[in-house]
C-alpha cells in the first residue's frame, strides 16, 4: 500500500514535470520514451476502481461472459487488471500467461468462447485508451507518444491472452482425443486366452493401427488363443481398413492366435464383397454370440445351465 | 564358425529339437543355420522343431524365407517345425511388408509350441477326430 502511494507519488511527480517540460517544448524530443510508461501505469493505477467498473459495464452491455456470476466478474475483472497494468510496467507477459492459462482452466469448462475472451481484452484496451484520450486531449503530441507506448504493449497482451486460451483449449482437446482412442478399442479377456475386442464407432486407418497394437500386445500379455473382434458397432469399412483387418488377423496367426470376425453388417459385408477383399483367410460368424460359441468350442470350453438354476 | 558366443542354440528335448535364435542373425549367419538345423533333425530323428525367434525384434524378408524354407525342408524329413515367440512389432511388419508366411506354423510362445507339437498332427486328422 505504502509502496502504491510511494510509487504513485514519485510518477505524478514525473508526469508533472515532463508534462511541463514538453508543454513548454512543443511537440519536440522533450520527454524521455522510458518516462512515459511509468507515467501510463501510474495513471492507470490512480484510477483503477473507475475504469475497472468502466469496463466491467462494458462487458456486461456487450453481453459477453454471461457464464460468470457477477461477483466472479468482479474478481475476475480485477485480477485481469492488475495483471495487464503490472506487464505495461514490468513488459514481462510471463505471469499474465500463467494467470490466462489458469484463468481459461477455469473458465473453459464453463463454456466460454474464445471470441468472447478476445473480445474482453480488447475492451479493456479500448477502456484505457480513451482515459488515456481523456487526460492528454490538450496536448496532442504527448498523446501520440503515450499512445506509441502504450499500443504495442496493449496488443503484445491481448495476443497473449488469446494464445494463451487457445493453448489451453487445445490441450483439453488433445487429452480428450487421447482419452477417447485409449476408450475406444478395449482388448477384454472374457475366458481363459479368450479375448473380445468390441469396436464401436468410424475406424480410420489411425484407429485400425492402434487396434491392431493393442490387439498384438494383448494376445502376448493375455496368452490368448482366440480372438473375437465384434464390428457391430463400426458403420462403415473402407478398402484400407479391410485390408488393415485382413493383415491384423495374420499378424496375430503368427503369434499363435485365431480371429474370428463378428457382427459384420450387410452393408459392409457387401461393400468388402465389392472391393474385392481377400477374405478367405478370415473366419467370420454372424453375431458376436455366435463367435463366442464358436471360440469356445476352438478353446474346449463347453458351458451348460446349472441345475439349480430356473430357466428364464 | 563364426567367432565369439553361440548365435543360435540347438538343444534336444525328447523328440524335438528346440533351436532358440538369440541375437538378429545376418544372411551367412541365417543360412549356417538353416544347414546346422537341418542336419541335426537327421541326426536326432526328430519328429518337430520348434524355433523361437522372442529374443528378435526384427525379422527381415530373407530371414522370414529362411525360416518357411526350413519348415517345408523339415516336412520333407519327417519333422514338424513351429515358429514361437513373434513379438507384436515383427508378426505386423512381416504381414504389412507382404512377406508370404505361407505354411509357417506359429505359436505364442515356446510352452505353445510343445504343446502344439505333442497334439493331433496334420499327418494323422482322422485318427484325431476319431478319437475325440
Amino acid at each position: 500500500m505504502s509502496y502504491d502511494q510511494d510509487l504513485m507519488e514519485t510518477a505524478s511527480g514525473t508526469r508533472t514535470s515532463s508534462g511541463g517540460r514538453s508543454a513548454g517544448s512543443g511537440t519536440g524530443p522533450g520527454s524521455d520514451e522510458d518516462e512515459l510508461l511509468p507515467q501510463l501505469v501510474a495513471h492507470l493505477r490512480e484510477h483503477r476502481t473507475k475504469l475497472r467498473q468502466e469496463w466491467a459495464e462494458r462487458i456486461q452491455s456487450s453481453g459477453l461472459l454471461h457464464a460468470m456470476t457477477p461477483q466472479e466478474m468482479t474478481a475476475e475483472t480485477t485480477s485481469v487488471y492488475d495483471n495487464y497494468v503490472e506487464v505495461l510496467e514490468t513488459g514481462s507477459v510471463e505471469a499474465l500467461q500463467r494467470y490466462a492459462r489458469d484463468l481459461s482452466e477455469r473458465i473453459i469448462p464453463r463454456g466460454v468462447e474464445t471470441h468472447e475472451v478476445v473480445g474482453i481484452v480488447l475492451l479493456l484496451r479500448d477502456v484505457l485508451a480513451r482515459s488515456l484520450f481523456e487526460k492528454y486531449q490538450r496536448d496532442f503530441g504527448m498523446l501520440n507518444r503515450v499512445l506509441d507506448a502504450y499500443e504495442p504493449a496493449a496488443n503484445r497482451i491481448a495476443n497473449t491472452v488469446a494464445v494463451s486460451f487457445v493453448d489451453e483449449r487445445e490441450r483439453v482437446i488433445r487429452q480428450q482425443q487421447d482419452s477417447i482412442r485409449e476408450l475406444s478399442t478395449p482388448v477384454l479377456p472374457v475366458r481363459e486366452r479368450l479375448l473380445i475386442l468390441p469396436i464401436i464407432g468410424v475406424l480410420d486407418s489411425e484407429r485400425a493401427r492402434q487396434l491392431t497394437e493393442q490387439l498384438l500386445t494383448g494376445i502376448r500379455t493375455h496368452r490368448a488363443k482366440v480372438v473375437v473382434i465384434d464390428i457391430t458397432g463400426v458403420p462403415d469399412v473402407d478398402e484400407a481398413v479391410a485390408d488393415h483387418l485382413v493383415r491384423t488377423v495374420d499378424a496375430s496367426r503368427l503369434m499363435g492366435a485365431s480371429v474370428i470376425i463378428t457382427g459384420l453388417s450387410p452393408e459392409i459385408a457387401q461393400t468388402l464383397v465389392t472391393i474385392g477383399v481377400d477374405l478367405s483367410k478370415m473366419d467370420t460368424i454372424g453375431d458376436l454370440q455366435g463367435g463366442l460359441e464358436e471360440a469356445e468350442r476352438l478353446l474346449g470350453f463347453s458351458v451348460t445351465r446349472g441345475d439349480g438354476v430356473s430357466g428364464p | 564358425m563364426t567367432p565369439g558366443p553361440k548365435l543360435v542354440s540347438i538343444l534336444r528335448q525328447g523328440p524335438y529339437l528346440i533351436a532358440s535364435v538369440h541375437t538378429a542373425l545376418d544372411d551367412t549367419q541365417m543360412t549356417r543355420f538353416q544347414e546346422d538345423l537341418i542336419e541335426q533333425i537327421g541326426r536326432h530323428r526328430s519328429r518337430g522343431v520348434i524355433i523361437d525367434v522372442a529374443a528378435l525384434d526384427v525379422l527381415d524378408s530373407f530371414a522370414t524365407r529362411t525360416l518357411r524354407t526350413i519348415g517345408e525342408i523339415a516336412r520333407l524329413r519327417g519333422a514338424r517345425t513351429i515358429i514361437v515367440g513373434i513379438q507384436p512389432e515383427v508378426a505386423f511388419a512381416i504381414v504389412s511388408l507382404g512377406m508370404s508366411t505361407g505354411s509357417l506354423e506359429t505359436a505364442l510362445d515356446l510352452e505353445e509350441g510343445l504343446t502344439y507339437l505333442d497334439g493331433p498332427t496334420w499327418r494323422e486328422p482322422d485318427r484325431a477326430r476319431a478319437a475325440r
